[in-house]
């Protein structure tokens, strides 16, 4: 399942996806992130990991302007995606958000039919020119997503309906229906009994194909399972980042050791 | 870790500690019956508001009818003119042939008071739809008049002395003979719901009221709805926070609050003064009643919109929805369910409004149904107003029953808000 060996200077000598440099955020006086820099590649799985309430999250929701939304946060520093600076003038939020996907904690399917839920990106966008065209980018969405041989005779069910795991499929089938580049996934296993988390995980497996993943993921089992890149997190600072493999074997901060070897969570 | 050599021991069997138990108790006892006997008492109160009302009106829900023979005979009518005949002549001789023995004009004049003096024009009326009974003996229902109708519910004492009384006894002798010929009914008094207001208890009705109200709420609800709708949307999603919008809130809210007189006033003097509208036009009370409803509206918005989840918002915008979008697609139609119970308790509230309708002239004595919302109307609440003040025996119990159809009013809209929210209510 990770062919660590292999893929470790593929990843970055294609360039990396997202390149963030002295990204400080505040909320109000308080400031949660100081000064993160790092390259997160395409068509691999990073993972955010550290102790609760160390900003990962935070971090996250800045590589998609979702902390826009927030009025007493401010982001300052430089995130670019595909060396264009995603905070300029000239982005539209909107559209950003569209090329960077992102999938929640808790699923949050749209009350609305399946097939409504996984339209509604493409829709907004404008992205299909018919309905058929909308009709065939539903069904790859939801087979990429591994639910279409579930739900393919009720695709006008509501989503609501479906159990916790098939709904977070559903949301990330979603987000993957307006062809995003990148995926942000906030804990998306968290609610998730072990079987749904083990199917989710198959999944991000396969999308590493085709998307770079970024997961955010209090377990550390997981992040060692899915990720081929991992950055350790502690009191809004990226304490260290690099190949999954040597961060969870042989990390260089004593930080990084102590949380892994299970010294503080 | 903690030192636990010596452990607490609590002796479960104390009788001290089953005392302080059966206390604990007690005082629960008291505050059930505290809390019981509150809701007793406010039970009590409202059955006894409800049933003094119905006790007081239901008399008017029936109106006591005459069956007679009409000559209607062609010197009285004429064939191309029959709305122009002398139907009251007709109508006092209907009586005249069941009591020959009535022969002073003041006692003819007496016995041709039994029926409603509205008889004679529905007679007419019914005339002019069937020309052909012209030259014809027909037989009619018409309305008793007031007193009347009092006697046959059995409302006026035949004990006290007939000086006081509003019939004498020779009148109450004929009414009798009527009663035992079998000419007398008693059907309901659909009239109350279909008839405009009169000057004769027997024939008002509640028509003009009802289509008055009407009007109004529609003006009302036309008005508000979006308006409402919109501020609170526009507070709650888009408006920045600083202390100008709070300002805002603050003002809102005691809007809610100001006594309905106050706006009365201000209609009377901006719509009626500067703008120069109607008087007592339903339109002019649908803006006044909006000038009401629009803080309930929008606080109602405000709380709905509130209650949407984030998670809902944060789906839509992490998929790249604009904030329109968002509010418009996702958290309106969420929040929908909200807006619309707190907007039909807000119109079910100023349908009950009385003060400020009267202030600008709704309670006026208007004896047709209006055609339009420009035409002088009253309104249920003020209709009740007028009605109280009347010094017949029959506005009496039609006060009261025109309240009841109030009350029925209120209790349907509130029944459809409660059930409205039951059915839509989401658990998140």
């Amino acid at each position: 399942m990770n062919q660590m060996v292999i893929e470790k200077d593929v990843a970055l000598q294609q360039g990396a996806k997202f390149t963030t440099r002295n990204v400080d955020v505040f909320y109000g006086d308080a400031q949660a992130i100081k000064s993160i820099d790092m390259d997160i590649p395409d068509k691999t799985v990073t993972a955010f990991i550290g102790p609760s309430g160390c900003g990962k999250s935070t971090f996250l929701r800045c590589l998609n302007r979702m902390n826009d939304t927030i009025p007493i946060c401010r982001v300052s520093g430089e995130i670019l995606l595909d060396g264009d600076d995603i905070y300029a003038r000239s982005v539209d939020p909107a559209q950003l958000r569209a090329r960077v996907g992102m999938v929640f904690q808790k699923p949050n399917p749209f009350p609305k039919s399946i097939y409504d839920n996984v339209a509604y990106g493409p829709r907004i966008h404008g992205l299909a020119a018919s309905k058929t065209d909308l009709d065939i980018i539903v069904e790859e969405s939801l087979a990429r997503a591994s639910l279409w041989n579930e739900v393919k005779d009720r695709l006008d069910q509501p989503g609501t309906g479906l159990s916790g795991g098939q709904q977070q499929r559903l949301c990330i089938a979603r987000a993957i229906a307006t062809a995003p580049e990148v995926l942000l996934m906030d804990e998306p296993c968290s609610a998730l009994d072990p079987i749904a988390t083990a199917r989710v995980e198959e999944l991000i497996d396969e999308l590493r194909q085709n998307y770079a993943i970024i997961i955010v993921t209090h377990s550390m089992q997981q992040a060692a399972r899915v990720s081929q890149r991992t950055a350790f997190f502690h009191l809004g600072v990226m304490v260290e980042q690099g190949e999954t493999p040597k961060i969870f074997t042989n990390p260089d901060d004593k930080r990084t050791q102590d949380y892994i070897t299970g010294r503080f969570g | 870790m903690r030192d636990t050599g010596h452990i607490h021991r609590v002796d479960w069997t104390d009788p001290a500690l089953k005392r302080r138990l059966a206390a604990r108790h007690r005082s629960d006892g008291y505050l059930r019956l505290i809390g019981g006997a509150a809701l007793g008492a406010a039970c009590l109160v409202f059955a006894l508001l409800v049933g003094s009302l119905v006790y007081a009106g239901y008399p008017a829900f029936t109106q006591t009818h005459v069956t007679l023979q009409f000559d209607v005979t062609g010197d009285r009518v004429a064939l191309d003119a029959p709305d122009a005949g002398n139907y009251r002549a007709i109508t006092r001789d209907a009586l005249g042939q069941l009591f020959p023995e009535v022969t002073s004009r003041k006692d003819q004049r007496a016995l041709a008071g039994i029926l409603s003096n509205g008889a004679q024009y529905i007679l007419r009326d019914h005339i002019v739809a069937n020309p052909g009974l012209i030259g014809h003996t027909i037989t009619l229902t018409v309305p008793v008049s007031d007193p009347y109708d009092q006697l046959a519910k059995g409302l006026i004492d035949a004990a006290t002395p007939e000086a006081n009384r509003r019939l004498n006894d020779a009148e109450i002798a004929w009414f009798q003979k009527l009663q035992a010929d079998g000419a007398v009914s008693r059907p309901l008094n659909t009239g109350l719901l279909t008839n405009p207001d009169s000057r004769f208890p027997e024939l008002a009705g509640l028509a003009g009221a009802l289509r008055g109200t009407f009007y109004a709420l529609l003006v009302c609800f036309l008005i508000s709805f979006p308006v409402g709708i919109s501020a609170g949307i526009y507070l709650e999603e888009f408006a920045p926070k600083n202390r100008f919008t709070d300002m805002i809130e603050v003002n809102i809210n005691n809007l809610a609050a100001v006594p309905s007189v106050v706006f009365g006033l201000l209609a009377l003097a901006v719509f009626l003064g500067w703008f120069g509208l109607p008087r007592s036009a339903p339109l002019v009370g649908g803006m006044t009643l909006a000038l009401m409803t629009l803080p309930t509206i929008i606080i109602a918005t405000r709380v709905a919109v509130k209650a949407v989840p984030p998670s809902i918002r944060d789906a839509a915008l992490s998929l790249g929805a604009s904030q329109h979008q968002v509010v418009l697609g996702h958290v309106v139609p969420l929040a929908m369910p909200g807006i619309l119970t707190g907007t039909i308790i807000g119109l079910a509230q100023a349908l009950g409004e009385t003060a400020p309708l009267l202030l600008i002239g709704m309670n006026a004595f208007i004896t047709q149904v209006p055609d339009s919302m420009l035409e002088p109307a009253t309104a249920l609440p003020t209709q009740i107003f007028i009605w109280a003040d009347s010094p017949e025996r029959g506005f009496a119990t039609r006060t009261s029953a025109a309240i009841c159809v109030l009350l029925a009013f209120l209790v349907a809209m509130n029944a459809v808000a409660i059930y409205l929210r039951k059915r839509f209510e989401r658990q998140w």
